[in-house]
């Protein structure tokens, strides 16, 4: 185990892949001499030189498209988005495309390419640098949707993207960059897909918590556990496929569910996760599952009202008083 | 070219030209259903590129996409099926007409969103500089998708890696409806090039020799690694975008006096002026198609639908790496 940054330790495994596995390069903006511009391919243009770690001229839908051609014949391509926000600008290709040709091609062909980024709030950076892109890739069928939560998760789930088939859409978080912890040495440390994390188990109630919003969860329920209730916190770590089983498991115990995130809270993810609770577990239930996630407006420029469209820890210490009738 | 390629490219526009035909007769009599856009008048560009390409080469294509994919290799038969919907053809009915593929073949695919291919050749040439392969990649599309960003993106990154990738855009002069004078800053979609310092070629597209001449100095670029070339290739589509266009956007003058340009019947004029064939040995090639035609339409007329069990299957790739 070694101590790592979340950033670090994102780099340190697109490196070790590149080591073992020479099909594996990196494209995009900014990642070369200055190492992107959160530091997670720093030193890598070094190593690996200018081909294998390709810097990109601002051409978001270009060099998506060029990844998929590549993909397509033999390579395996890990794509930075330096902002996620800016997959909008690929969509054509994201989703017409990479979410759809190995479906349309009857199976044959497979695209193993990895885009990975980072997104959400903590900085800043206002409506077009912060928001939380997950629920269109899970809307559309043929995309994995990641979003590890700590440096631990990052590492071992980013190796799974680069050795899956299929293509992933790698999500990170800026304000988890720094985010530290002990990091498995072993170059084949993998997180499966699909297998949620049971961060904090209690009886009371369930939390299903993505990405920052995990440890604002757990900080919530270190503090609902002062007055006595003993909250259970799940990190589904991917949405695509979403480890349903974990979730119900613990909703048979607390019989009350609530799921958070930073994305919107209309039509997000949770909206998906809260129906597959009430479809799979409802009669387990002692009140309906509560939602969180930002409001339904652009995600402002200050602080202040950044604070203000996110849940907040409060915000999931009044959620799941609700749902415990408190 | 040499007379076995002449003979090549001839048979190819032959099965291109008799395929779409079928499929429209097809079409017409409910056989056949969804989008089928033909290339009927354009077969001299990709017959005369799909001769010079190997299996390992790479080709992106368009909606208007089984004239490139015959010329890849494609067969008849499975293709037929594919616009057909069946469980045989080169998609297992998931694709149909606008999307066929074949990837071991190295047909990357037929794309529906006007520019979608583009980049995909790109990364494919890309891919075979970072393997060290001489392959080369060719993407054909249209007039309309020269205006797409996406096309302007893929140039500049191509021109910068010197990749080898060849852009072979099939001016028809229409984007559907719209006469591509009216909504394109250029006469000549070929000067775009030299905005990316890529050279760019107009060539007789109706003309098998003038196509030949272009690819060839393109594909001897693209292989010493001095990079891309775009070529322009002016041709018509005789009919009309799409299967049941009125065509409302341009005169019956304008449909025949391209018909007087067919590909098909100027290689054959040269082929007999040359002897190189006869019209009787025409004639005779002609029937040989014309059956390969009836039976590719008997094979996928006989074929089952997909099973619709299997509609989840092939969304991911289950296999190991």
């Amino acid at each position: 185990m070694s101590k790592k940054k979340y950033a670090v330790a994102i780099r340190d495994v697109i490196a070790e892949e590149m080591r073992s596995d020479e099909r594996v390069f990196v494209m995009g903006e900014d990642i070369g001499a200055l190492g992107g511009v959160f530091g997670c391919t720093r030193g890598l243009q070094k190593e690996f030189g200018t081909l294998r770690v390709l810097d990109t001229p601002i051409s978001e839908s270009g060099f998506v498209g060029i990844g998929i051609g590549a993909a397509l014949t033999g390579m395996r391509p890990v794509i930075d988005f330096m902002y996620l926000d800016f997959v909008y600008v690929a969509m054509d290709q994201l989703l017409n495309q990479a979410a759809k040709l190995r479906y349309m091609y009857g199976g044959r062909a497979s695209l193993p390419l990895v885009i990975r980024g980072q997104q959400g709030v903590g900085r800043g950076n206002a409506g077009t640098h912060s928001q939380s892109i997950e629920a269109f890739f899970t809307h559309i069928p043929g995309f994995k949707v990641v979003m590890p939560s700590n440096a631990y998760d990052a590492a071992g789930l980013l190796r799974t993207a680069i050795r899956e088939n299929n293509p992933v859409m790698f999500i990170e978080h800026k304000a988890l960059y720094i985010q530290t912890e002990e990091v498995p040495d072993d170059p084949d440390f993998m997180i499966p897909f699909g297998q949620a994390a049971v961060k904090r188990s209690g009886s009371d109630a369930t939390i299903v918590a993505t990405s920052l919003m995990v440890s604002r969860a757990l900080e919530a329920a270190e503090r609902l556990a002062e007055e006595g209730i003993e909250v259970e916190v799940i990190d589904p770590r991917t949405l695509i496929p979403f480890d349903i089983d974990t979730v119900i498991t613990s909703v048979k115990k607390t019989g009350r569910a609530l799921v958070v995130h930073e994305a919107h809270k209309n039509n997000g993810p949770g909206s998906e996760i809260a129906s597959q609770i009430m479809e799979k577990g409802f009669r387990y239930l002692d009140a309906p599952v509560a939602r969180l996630g930002a409001k339904a407006c652009t995600l402002p420029f200050s602080l202040v009202l950044e604070n203000a469209v996110v849940p907040s820890v409060e915000d999931i210490i009044q959620s799941v008083h609700e749902i415990c009738y408190h | 070219m040499d007379k076995q390629t002449i003979l090549n490219v001839h048979e190819t526009m032959l099965v291109i030209r008799k395929f779409e035909e079928r499929a429209l007769n097809l079409f017409e009599t409910n056989k056949l259903r969804g989008s089928v856009h033909l290339s009927i008048g354009q077969e001299a560009v990709a017959a005369t590129v799909g001769a010079y390409l190997r299996d390992e080469d790479y080709i992106t294509s368009t909606h208007r996409g089984h004239g490139h994919a015959i010329a890849k290799g494609a067969r008849a038969d499975r293709a037929m099926a594919e616009l057909m919907g069946k469980v045989t053809g080169y998609c297992g009915g998931r694709g149909g007409s606008m999307h066929i593929a074949d990837v071991d073949k190295g047909n990357l695919g037929a794309n529906a969103i006007v520019g979608g291919g583009i980049p995909h050749a790109a990364g494919a040439a890309l891919s075979a500089k970072m393997r060290g392969t001489d392959q080369v990649a060719v993407t054909f599309f249209g007039d309309g998708a020269s205006n797409e960003g996406i096309f302007h993106e893929t140039l500049n990154m191509a021109s910068i890696w010197k990749l080898p990738v060849i852009f072979i855009c099939e001016n028809n002069l229409y984007g559907m409806t719209t006469n591509v004078e009216r909504v394109t800053s250029v006469k000549d979609i070929a000067v775009r090039g030299a905005a990316y310092d890529i050279p760019g070629v107009v060539v007789d597209g109706n003309d098998v020799f003038s196509v030949e001449k272009a690819f060839k100095k393109a594909l001897k670029r693209a292989k010493a690694g001095d990079g891309p070339t775009l070529i322009e290739a002016k041709t018509y589509r005789w009919k009309g975008h799409w299967t049941g266009d009125p065509e409302m956007y341009r005169s019956r003058d304008e449909v025949s006096s391209w018909k007087e340009k067919c590909p098909i019947l100027r290689l054959e004029a040269h082929m007999i002026e040359n002897q190189l064939l006869t019209e009787e040995q025409i004639r005779t090639k002609h029937q040989e198609i014309d059956q390969l035609i009836d039976e590719a339409e008997r094979f996928a007329l006989e074929s089952p639908e997909p099973d619709p069990s299997t509609v989840l299957d092939n969304v991911f790739d289950e296999g190991d790496q």
